[in-house]
């Protein structure tokens, strides 16, 4: 079997003092989809960012097709040449740039000045709103669109692995539905997932397999429709002890 | 009809000759533009920059005879970009996500640093009268005379060739390549851009050459303007080049050339029309003089304040902020109590020690020079409270301070008044200024405020200190701005000693105020305010209030405090003391030892007025191998190493905004902590 694509082994990371990993290890490999659930605070957006080289972890290491990254010189861009995408939560847009400039800027790194307008107008056909608002600063968009934006950029260049950082967020039920769509037909294009998702319902129908974080560590993994039964009695638990 | 074409051909004439000046203002704008377009730095320090290649095209060309193209290539293709790459990798690349106010700080550490550095490592001094020729062959000395109402000569026109031509290059630059899309987006997110696939790093590497040659080449095309360079006329270029730029906010290219443009006509047509009317009406004489030289400075303060959008203008924020590790809380507040009771016993012996010494053992130089570290640091404390606490820069300290010290100077030169009384007037006076300045300018954020006070202080230095009733006018010239010392009943301040100790009380008092300001509603609201401006708001916190009370204040300290400083000199010493440069010096000096705490301003006002005497001059090292026939030969060191260490000073901020005694200060508690707790683990 070839190396997976990404290998997160012992990572341990953090904000200065504040500890937010203790140890996690995590595998991803080609075409798979992993889900990655959790309470508020539990270190999952913090596991995307190790996950894509927004963040250097303190301790253990992040192999990429099977190679460690080099901690020293750690930066995204890498991870991106290597095929590894980060949507980050949030409106994670460039608000001084229009909304084409923003697209424009991943698509003609990823498909050259060729295949620019090809890949915006596949852009604009995701999210026809988008389209009504090509020129306008993408500060100026309202959240829900800015949410879109966000995800055109990494849903058209269909990388091999995207890491999806709560895709759902201030989206519109309709909304949530199409963009899982997509993400189960680029899928099939054989495009690998790590999705930390809140609706978490939508997120294991689409995956094979599901992590569970809690307080900085992986404390049950296993296929996605055993995970189920034990996000219930999990809930359940912490009900209970309030 | 004789009068109207009259009228009409001086318009144009003068529309002519404020086209050469408008297209030294619009290089310079559009290089400013570049630089803060493409790596979101307010660079103070372009001036500094293009100061360096001019002073190089000069010593290649001029000294070392070379011929100009070879100069050029040195200067401007070579060195300037250099110079920009080292910028970056040492120093703005740590900063990219730090604010603009601590990106500003920091160039105004490399304006005054980087030509003391280029001036000692190149052996370069300006020449008095030598000019620099220009890049184009007898540029000084061909005319052409289009409409036959000004003569252009041929540097002019390179000049305006080169701005015009730079307008369209970088514009398409910005419009059509990729690289002006990538080095936009890096300015707003560094790692946003990282996630496009994209390599921050060399992108800011490429801006900062780019902007830097930009730099360079307006220096070298600028020269010939100068009877001899200087790295201060390049400064007040800048500052008046900023009005152009702020005219396109600073991102627009085109609107920078016209804003520059529109600067050189305005003021040449202002030159042209008001002496004939302060000839017609007299009352107008006085501004006419006093008005001209600052009208720039007006200019830039009149756009800023007035143009409405500028004070709209909003940094955009990093959206992965969150991936930086948060602002640490002060040392003070974490560490071991046993630690802090320590530390405070080794300040009281420490501070009694020193004291002890100044009054057994210091002859009349030291005295002085330890009164005057105890005034300065009580003028620092007006930066704790506007920087420190308000989290905003304000750049006049200096007037504010000099208020103080021209009111004490009127008062006793007229009235005859106590110079006690006069010092709180003037003291009072500073703060009404202070508020009423703060008025308009407090709408403005971050950067815009620095620069609407700085432009507030040139004016005060080009046209108030000229007024007889401010500055004293002729009298002043022959018999300077005396001031005497204080005298209550029987003690009389005239004595060194007895003023030392006036100086440390006034400092006791000051440092009691700040510190009940700093812990009760208006310190705590200024924190609300530094935290979020809209979560502030959205509790009802009104941001107005509190920041004009701040800005007295500050003004108020600052005024008292040069009031004490001109007794404590017996002299205003208005250029020495308070002119807008040396203020400048006092803002990075407290904020890069540390804005936040009382202590950093008593440390950063001891390392201001003692670091040239005891280090430099090698007086502490004299005394610690006893004797000063013993000391190396380079001692004692010039004084321009104190500019360069400041740069350096203004680097080692850029990598702890907290500031290097508060850095201290919570290294040494970690390690101490650690210790601490070692101990008892062990017990």
């Amino acid at each position: 079997m070839s190396a997976p694509i990404l290998e997160l082994r012992d990572v341990e990371a953090g904000y200065g003092p504040f500890r937010a990993l203790f140890g996690v290890s995590l595998v991803v490999g080609a075409g798979e989809a992993v889900a990655l659930v959790g309470a508020n605070g539990a270190g999952k957006t913090t596991l995307a960012r190790v996950a894509s080289g927004l963040l250097a972890p303190s301790a253990g290491s992040v192999h990429i097709d099977g190679s460690e990254t080099d901690q020293g010189s750690l930066s995204a861009w890498r991870f991106v040449q290597a095929g590894v995408m980060h949507a980050p939560e949030g409106r994670s847009v460039f608000a001084t740039l229009s909304v084409q400039d923003n697209l424009a800027l991943s698509f003609q790194r990823a498909f050259g000045r060729a295949g620019l307008a090809d890949a915006l107008d596949r852009a604009y056909e995701l999210f026809p709103r988008l389209g009504e608002r090509r020129g306008q600063m993408a500060g100026t968009l309202s959240g829900g669109e800015q949410r879109m934006l966000s995800l055109a950029r990494v849903l058209v260049e269909s990388p091999r692995l995207l890491i999806a950082d709560e895709l759902s967020l201030g989206l519109a039920p309709m909304v949530v539905d199409q963009v899982f769509e997509t993400l189960s037909h680029i899928r099939a294009t054989g495009t690998a997932l790590l999705i930390v998702e809140q609706q978490v319902g939508h997120a294991l129908e689409l995956c094979d397999r599901a992590a569970v974080l809690e307080h900085g560590l992986i404390t049950w993994h296993g296929p996605t429709n055993e995970a189920g039964a034990v996000l219930e009695s999990r809930l359940f638990e912490t009900g209970a002890t309030r | 009809m004789i009068l109207a074409s009259g009228f009409f051909e001086d318009l144009f004439r003068g529309l002519l000759q404020g086209t050469p000046p408008g297209a030294v203002y619009a290089l310079i704008a559009l290089g400013f533009v570049l630089t803060y377009k493409t790596s979101g730095v307010f660079n103070l320090a372009f001036g500094a920059q293009a100061y360096i290649s001019a002073a190089m095209y000069f010593k290649a060309h001029s000294v070392w005879g070379w011929p100009k193209w070879a100069a050029l290539l040195v200067s401007v293709f070579v060195l300037a970009p250099l110079v920009g790459l080292v910028l970056e990798r040492a120093i703005f690349r740590h900063l990219r996500t730090a604010s603009a106010v601590s990106k500003l700080v920091v160039t105004i550490g490399l304006s005054v640093a980087l030509p003391e550095i280029f001036n000692w490592a190149a052996r370069f001094s300006a020449v008095a009268g030598r000019q620099i020729t220009g890049i184009v062959p007898d540029g000084a000395g061909v005319y052409y005379d289009p409409f036959g109402v000004y003569r252009f000569n041929r540097d002019e026109l390179a000049m305006m060739a080169v701005a015009l031509a730079g307008t369209l290059l970088l514009a398409a630059l910005f419009r059509f390549t990729m690289m002006g899309l990538s080095m936009r987006a890096v300015v707003e997110s560094p790692r946003m851009t990282e996630l496009s696939g994209i390599n921050a790093n060399r992108v800011s590497a490429f801006a900062w050459a780019l902007s830097s040659t930009f730099a360079g080449m307006a220096g070298v095309l600028i020269a010939p303007r100068f009877n001899s360079l200087s790295s201060g006329d390049y400064f007040t270029l800048v500052i008046i080049a900023v009005a152009a730029a702020a005219t396109g906010l600073l991102v627009s290219l085109p609107r920078a050339l016209l804003g520059g443009l529109g600067l050189g006509w305005f003021i040449a047509v202002f030159n042209t029309f008001l002496p004939g009317l302060a000839d017609d009406h007299t009352w107008l004489r006085p501004f006419q003089e006093n008005l001209t030289p600052s009208l720039p400075f007006v200019v830039l303060f009149a756009i800023l304040v007035l143009w409405r959008a500028v004070g709209r203008q909003r940094e955009a924020s990093d959206p992965l902020a969150g991936v930086d590790p948060p602002p640490p809380a002060l040392a003070a507040l974490e560490r071991h109590p046993k630690l802090t009771l320590f530390t405070r016993l080794f300040g009281v012996f420490f501070v009694t020690v020193v004291g002890l010494v100044v009054w057994f053992r210091a002859d009349v130089l030291w005295m002085s020079l330890v009164t005057k570290a105890v005034i300065i640091a009580l003028i620092y404390l007006s930066v704790t409270v506007i920087t420190g606490m308000g989290g905003q820069i304000s750049l006049c300290q200096g007037t504010f301070a000099a208020i103080g010290g021209f009111t004490v100077f009127q008062m006793a030169d007229r009235f005859n008044m106590s110079v006690l009384a006069a010092a709180l007037i003037g003291a009072a006076l500073a703060a009404v200024v202070g508020a009423l300045l703060s008025l308009p300018v407090l709408r403005l954020g971050g950067v815009w405020l620095a620069i609407a006070t700085l432009a507030f202080a040139f004016f005060f230095d080009a046209v108030m200190v000229k007024f007889s009733w401010v500055g004293g006018g002729s009298t002043a010239l022959l018999t300077g701005t005396q001031v005497p010392r204080p005298l209550i009943g029987p003690i009389d301040f005239a004595s060194d000693r007895a003023f030392l100790v006036l100086a440390v009380v006034a400092l006791v008092v000051v440092s009691v105020v700040v510190i009940q300001l700093r812990e009760g509603t208006i310190g705590r609201t200024l924190a609300a305010l530094r935290g979020s401006e809209v979560a502030a708001a959205s509790i009802g916190i009104s941001a107005a209030r509190a920041r004009i009370v701040a800005f007295a204040v500050s003004a108020a300290i600052a005024g008292l405090g040069g009031a004490l400083l001109a007794m404590h000199q017996q002299n205003v010493n208005y250029a020495l003391n308070f002119a807008p440069v040396v203020a400048l010096f006092w803002l990075v000096v407290v904020v890069a030892l540390g804005a936040r705490t009382v202590e950093g301003a008593i440390q950063a006002g001891a390392a201001f007025a003692l670091f040239e005497p005891l280090i430099l001059q090698g007086e502490l090292l004299g005394w610690i191998v006893r004797g000063e026939e013993r000391l190396p030969e380079f001692f004692p060191l010039s004084g321009n190493w104190r500019l360069i260490l400041f740069g350096l000073m203004a680097m080692q901020f850029a990598r702890h905004p907290e500031g290097l005694v508060e850095h201290g200060k919570r290294r040494s508690a970690t390690r101490i902590n650690r210790w601490l707790e070692s101990r008892e683990a062990r017990a």
